[in-house]
């Protein structure tokens, strides 16, 4: 069953896993549930994240300096109470130096059934990992942009049919300045079409509760990362989900 | 240009040299690396393309670079030690090499403007220059500690018409501004970048192991032109990224000859200030390939040490870390101190000052068994004028 792949428009969030402090995790899955958040993008941090404005860059470097890591973090989501359908986002080093079996047979345990690796390809994947993923039951979601060719998002679809395509807004990196305009709700339209049954989710620079309407109405959902991040660290984060999510 | 069919320069189609390599990257850079690596294949057979590239290597860098014979060193040693004299390029070291190719390749695929990422500067300087030749836009990301660290580079790239900009996440070195190039890349994907040594994503190792491999083309003809001997019995070459190393081995993967990388350990190899990552990194993905990385143990990348900027990088290009891991090239650690040491007695006895990275690759000599029939080539990757002020603090 594909926990992604549901019959409403979809709200997701990312979090920094030990931002603002080590063990905010659960606290903060407790809070997305009741605002009526579909599922959690739970980001694992690293040194070097290439693909991350600098919102998530400095959500990474606060979490690790506060001691996270996959074990903790592994750990706290024992704990969890929240039901959110969660999935990990992270580069692929911290998962290498885990361990992948390790890595994956937690993730069975605890019942995540997608993860993002951003440096990932879909390549590499095929022919170094997919195997073993699909052993555990993990179906990692891909990203794809606006620019992508159609084959391409064919096949990124069929390889994420049980978890999601995650398709960037726009071709830069996290938490960027940018309107939706008619032109992009186009392009995203045309791929929803392309991929066929499996959810599409945008992401990178959503902002705002326009944003999020706007994704809505041609693809299955929006996810929102810097800009909640940016709210958190200001504590304004729950006037922030109230006003994304009413 | 003469390819290579060796598996250590030769990567296969998803850019691995053997588990290490490839092209580990966000999907908003394939179009980019795809982009790049179809103008890599189409020029680097292009005649024409190959044509203006020598020529410049010819007249504006000034090769081919000798190949000295040092009799200072050979006595000590007891045997031949020939100097391959890369800090007589322009600019001072073998980084033009390399700036020059990718340039050509910039300047045919249409592109106004060019991002680059520097440690020491050496490869900021290169760039900038190729850059102004060239009449392109350049901007070069340098760690805010670099900046301090390398001002006269700073003040040299900037009075050649280069943009540097400060990276300032991180740890504010080399490694950041790696990261913040790439960023910037991915945000004006009609730039090029071009990257300074045989890291980063595929085709980024095997191009700049390419535009090295003139170093030891030369090295070939040079040593039959004044021994009758085509191939040496041991090359010695210093590795940060391993640029220059990859250029000195490339011609020698297929032969038998002994290929030895020299890496800078620092304080000392287990004094936990070293940049020795061969020995004491591990497998992971830095900066879009797989490689062997300096990391703590829950695989967040830490900041390696060397007296020399152009050594103290976390990982190491993929195409070395597949050799060594193979046996194909041996590496060999040396101090801060040892590097010291072996620039100042170049410097005292034969009269040329070498950069610091290049003085590492010197004092392996004291660490390898040799015998009179040995024949040993040492890569002087680059001169010393941007180590002066260290060098006096030594004395």
């Amino acid at each position: 069953m594909n926990l992604f792949n549901k019959n409403k428009k979809q709200l997701s969030i990312f979090i920094t896993a030990g931002y603002p402090m080590i063990n905010s995790i659960n606290e903060q899955l407790n809070l997305l549930e009741e605002h009526g958040v579909d599922f959690v993008e739970v980001g694992i941090p690293f040194s070097d994240p290439l693909a991350d404005g600098p919102v998530i860059q400095e959500s990474s470097s606060v979490a690790i300096n506060n001691g996270m890591n996959l074990s903790i973090l592994f750990e706290q989501l024992k704990d969890r109470n929240s039901t959110l359908p969660i999935l990990l986002m992270g580069y692929l080093n911290p998962v290498l130096n885990f361990g992948i079996t390790k890595f994956l047979k937690n993730c069975n345990a605890l019942n995540i059934t997608s993860v993002i690796l951003p440096d990932l390809s879909l390549e590499i994947y095929e022919r170094l990992y997919r195997k073993q993923f699909e052993a555990y039951g993990v179906y990692p979601s891909f990203l794809i942009t606006p620019s992508t060719d159609e084959t391409r998002v064919k096949r990124t679809a069929d390889i994420c049919k049980n978890s999601f395509v995650y398709l960037v807004s726009n071709n830069a990196t996290t938490g960027g300045q940018k309107n939706i305009g008619e032109k992009q709700l186009l392009s995203y339209r045309q791929i929803k079409t392309i991929c066929g049954k499996t959810p599409v989710f945008v992401g990178f620079g959503i902002q705002s509760k326009s944003d999020v309407e706007a994704v809505q109405s041609v693809v299955d959902g929006a996810i929102i990362g810097s800009s909640y991040l940016k709210k958190l660290a200001r504590n304004e984060h729950e006037k922030y989900l109230s006003s994304i999510c009413s | 240009m003469q390819l290579s069919n060796s598996k250590y320069t030769q990567p296969d189609d998803l850019g691995f040299f053997g588990e290490f390599g490839g092209a580990f990257v966000p999907e908003l850079l394939r179009p980019n690396l795809t982009e790049l690596e179809d103008s890599f294949n189409k020029f680097k057979n292009d005649p024409t393309f190959v044509k203006e590239y020598l020529e410049l290597l010819n007249h504006y860098v000034g090769r081919p670079t000798p190949l000295y014979f040092s009799k200072k060193l050979s006595h000590k040693h007891e045997c031949s030690v020939y100097l391959k004299r890369e800090d007589l390029n322009h600019t001072g070291a073998h980084k033009i090499n390399n700036a020059i190719g990718q340039l050509l390749i910039a300047k045919r695929m249409g592109k106004t403007q060019i991002v680059a990422e520097t440690g020491a500067g050496q490869h900021g300087v290169a760039t900038a220059t190729a850059c102004a030749l060239m009449n392109i836009e350049c901007i070069v990301f340098m760690g805010e500690k670099d900046i301090e660290r390398q001002a006269p580079n700073v003040k040299r790239m900037e009075f050649l018409g280069a943009k540097i900009i400060p990276a300032t996440s991180g740890s504010k070195t080399l490694k950041d501004a790696t990261n913040e190039a790439i960023r910037y890349w991915i945000n004006n994907p009609s730039s090029y970048y071009l990257i300074g040594s045989v890291v980063g994503p595929h085709p980024y190792p095997e191009m700049v192991a390419l535009f090295q491999s003139v170093i030891s083309k030369e090295i070939k003809t040079q040593l039959n032109k004044q021994t009758g001997k085509s191939i040496p019995t041991k090359v010695v070459a210093c590795v940060g990224g391993g640029s220059n190393a990859a250029g000195a081995f490339f011609e020698f993967y297929e032969e038998n000859v002994e290929l030895i990388a020299v890496e800078a350990s620092g304080h000392g190899l287990h004094s936990g200030k070293s940049a020795a990552t061969s020995i004491l990194g591990t497998p992971g993905v830095l900066h879009g390939s797989m490689t062997i990385l300096m990391q703590d143990k829950h695989g967040q990348v830490t900041e390696p040490h060397s007296i020399s900027a152009g050594l103290d990088y976390p990982g190491i290009g993929p195409l070395h870390a597949f050799s060594i891991d193979e046996g194909r090239t041996k590496s060999i650690p040396i101090t801060d101190q040892e590097a010291l040491i072996a620039a100042k007695e170049l410097s005292r006895t034969e009269g040329i000052i070498p950069a610091l990275e290049s003085a590492h690759a010197l004092a392996a000599l004291e660490k390898i068994n040799s015998s009179k029939d040995d024949i040993i080539i040492v890569n002087l990757s680059g001169r010393g004028d941007k180590d002066m002020e260290t060098y006096l603090n030594d004395e």
